[in-house]
């Protein structure tokens, strides 16, 4: 399913650059509507007198509305924050792409024809695959804030993105928890027929072989599979000191409610497929000690993110997810940028978003990597008292 | 040792999925497609019961069967009767009760919705002792206990009741078990109803040992309960049984000795290689049908 809506996003993209090429050669972008003015001074004394507008597109509604909502509410929130510093300001003007690509291609040609100075979004990758192509043709820099897809800041040197990918969690997540468990041998399992726990595995086993982890085997399964027993049987006899499974959701339930039910109690390290609160409604006790990488945890203790929640948590009186904080970091990372060169011109925007380094963000220091790729330190969690907790 | 008693939980289970199956089939000669849908709905069904009314599993089980009885009153009702008599009956019946399978599984998908269901996580025993060298759960015993005292009963009533002898009087001759006085549609619907019966409490243990369920499960059974009859001599129940654990210890020890990703093609190769040697089966007394 994924796979196939990939291949068709990629497809549709094709189309989408000739279309687009046609409409931005129609008249729409013209050099007077590359949006926002130059100020004077630098970083903290940046002063510009216009404006910057941002816009940004979500998923309010539809399939993905329930991550769209926290992102726009997380980034109105981290504007009127901006706004109270001074010397610069920003407009912010967030649209609904309704989990639609096709309302999101309409918006992100609006965006090109008029003075946005920078697109941030859309929600998800599938979308950005359409979308982002446009924005590289209009020369308009976009920042993603919650694409996690390979491939999507491949699409031009406009294309940004804050959320790490999982090929930059994985390792991270490895790292720690050889550390916390003392590692020395482990059996990998992974769900062979889906490209992204492939990929997932791929990464998983580059980084124990680089951390020196001996992996003493290696267990496929279907997608499809519910029964573990046997499988975990073997495993069991391997006696290994941890088991890393890269897995979706659907899998990964039975997977670890198995293991823990033959006596199978050794550590458990997951991939993305795991770091959902639906993974430990579904698992529950089982759920204990299973160690999954994130790029963001509400117990992360730096200032920056405690602020961030009670900011969040008094304006919208819920607490933020991993999609919001992302969308608030978006917010600060383009105020940098926009800082560091002072000024709200598109093209000053997109050079110096690469200069982005080390930032301090709710997600903990932040650069931007060649790739646009973030780079962050990603957050190892645990599950602990039916949370996830931060790996200590 | 662990292998073999692994391989013997998930055979039973095959086994009680494909009695029912084979019963119909061996009976009434009907093959029915639907038998996958109530597999669904047995496992859902048992979910749903134990957590909304907060109920015991093992309670769950005989509601389960229930459900699964007015099914497969629904599927006669529905899917076969009215194709009675008709020179292509066979091949009809079986075309509308695919068509009835997927009006279940749709109706289910419209109650459940199609994510994955399971059972609260504190629903079952969590005991379990060694046995000869393995180790297995209270759960798996009582799972293995169901699936052995249900086959039993079946057996006995199709070999010694008078419902049984109406049932194979049906077999034998469906005319002439009419001449003699058997209601042979009253005969017909209870087989149809105890076979879904056992497929839905099929559909409530497999659910129990994996505790995940979602609409397609009955799909991965499907295929693996029409190998196990026609393995086991098509309408033979010994036949089904032995095949089932038969399937369950080749995929187990397939996982073992050759590798996960091959389980399937190492089970179905086995099975194929038994229709090569015995092309009515382990078990096929029958002759082969006249078509």
């Amino acid at each position: 399913m994924r796979r196939s809506l990939k291949f068709t996003s990629i497809g549709a993209s094709v189309l989408l650059l000739a279309l687009a090429g046609c409409s931005s050669s129609g008249g729409g972008a013209t050099d007077s509507a590359s949006g926002g003015s130059a100020g004077t001074g630098t970083g903290a004394d940046c002063k510009i007198s216009q404006p910057v507008n941002v816009a940004a597109v979500f998923s309010l509604t539809g399939a993905a509305g329930q991550y769209g909502t926290g992102q726009k509410n997380a980034i109105e929130l981290a504007v009127d924050n901006l706004n109270k510093v001074g010397g610069v300001t920003y407009k912010l003007n967030v649209q609904d792409d309704k989990t639609d690509p096709k309302q999101g291609i309409q918006l992100f040609e609006q965006f090109v024809g008029d003075d946005t100075s920078v697109i941030v979004g859309p929600t998800l990758s599938n979308t950005a695959m359409q979308t982002d192509p446009i924005a590289q043709e209009g020369k308009i820099p976009v920042l993603g804030v919650s694409n996690t897809a390979e491939g999507v800041t491949a699409l031009g040197d406009y294309v940004y993105r804050d959320s790490l990918t999982e090929g930059a969690v994985i390792p991270q997540t490895i790292k720690a928890a050889v550390k916390a468990h003392n590692l020395k041998k482990v059996v990998l399992m992974y769900s062979n027929d889906d490209a992204f726990t492939t990929s997932g595995f791929d990464a998983m086993k580059a980084a124990l072989e680089k951390d020196g982890v001996k992996i003493v085997d290696t267990k496929t399964f279907s997608k499809a599979d519910t029964d573990f027993h046997t499988v975990l049987d073997a495993v069991k006899n391997d006696k290994p000191d941890a088991i890393v499974v890269s897995a979706l959701l659907d899998a990964a339930v039975p997977l670890v409610t198995q293991a823990r039910e033959i006596g199978l109690d050794v550590p458990i390290v997951g991939g993305n497929g795991f770091n959902s609160p639906a993974f430990i409604k579904g698992a529950g006790d089982a759920a204990e000690g299973v160690i999954v990488g994130a790029a963001w945890n509400s117990a992360s203790d730096n200032a920056q993110n405690q602020k961030f929640l009670s900011d969040y948590q008094a304006k919208y009186n819920a607490g933020p997810d991993q999609f919001a904080a992302q969308s608030y970091a978006g917010m600060q990372i383009i105020d940098n940028a926009v800082r560091l060169g002072c000024s709200g011109e598109r093209e000053a925007i997109k050079k110096n978003l690469a200069k982005v380094k080390n930032l301090p963000t709710v997600l903990g220091d932040f650069s931007f990597d060649e790739n646009r790729d973030a780079v962050q330190e990603a957050l190892v969690q645990v599950v602990k008292g039916q949370k996830f907790t931060i790996l200590k | 040792m662990q292998q073999l008693t692994d391989g013997i939980f998930l055979g039973s289970i095959y086994a009680l999925f494909a009695v029912g199956y084979t019963l119909v089939f061996g009976v009434l000669d009907r093959l029915n497609l639907a038998h996958a849908a109530v597999f669904s709905a047995g496992a859902l069904v048992g979910i749903d019961v134990v957590t909304s009314t907060g109920i015991s599993v093992w309670l769950a089980v005989p509601i389960v069967m229930v459900v699964g009885a007015v099914l497969g009153l629904i599927i006669e009702r529905v899917a076969f009767r009215p194709l009675e008599g008709r020179p292509d009956a066979h091949f009809a019946g079986l075309i509308s009760s695919i068509a009835l399978g997927a009006v279940f599984i749709a109706l289910l998908q419209g109650r459940y919705g199609p994510d994955t269901s399971r059972f609260p996580p504190d629903a079952f025993p969590k005991t379990r002792f060694p046995f000869l060298g393995a180790e297995v759960s209270l759960l798996q015993v009582l799972i293995l206990a169901i699936s052995i005292g249900l086959m039993v009963v079946l057996t006995w009533l199709v070999a010694k009741s008078k419902l049984g002898r109406g049932m194979r009087a049906i077999a034998e001759n469906a005319h002439a078990a009419a001449v003699l006085g058997i209601n042979v549609n009253r005969v017909s619907a209870v087989t149809f109803a105890i076979s879904s019966a056992l497929g839905a409490a099929a559909g409530v243990l497999f659910t129990l040992n994996v505790n995940t369920a979602q609409l397609g499960i009955g799909h991965a059974v499907e295929l693996k309960g029409l190998a196990v009859i026609i393995v086991g001599g098509l309408g033979s129940l010994p036949g089904a049984v032995i095949g089932g654990i038969g399937l369950g210890l080749a995929e187990v020890f397939a996982v073992n000795y050759v590798g996960t990703s091959w389980r399937d093609m190492v089970a179905f190769g086995l099975l194929f290689l038994v229709l090569v040697v015995r092309p009515q089966g382990l078990f096929g007394a029958r002759k082969a049908r006249e078509v």
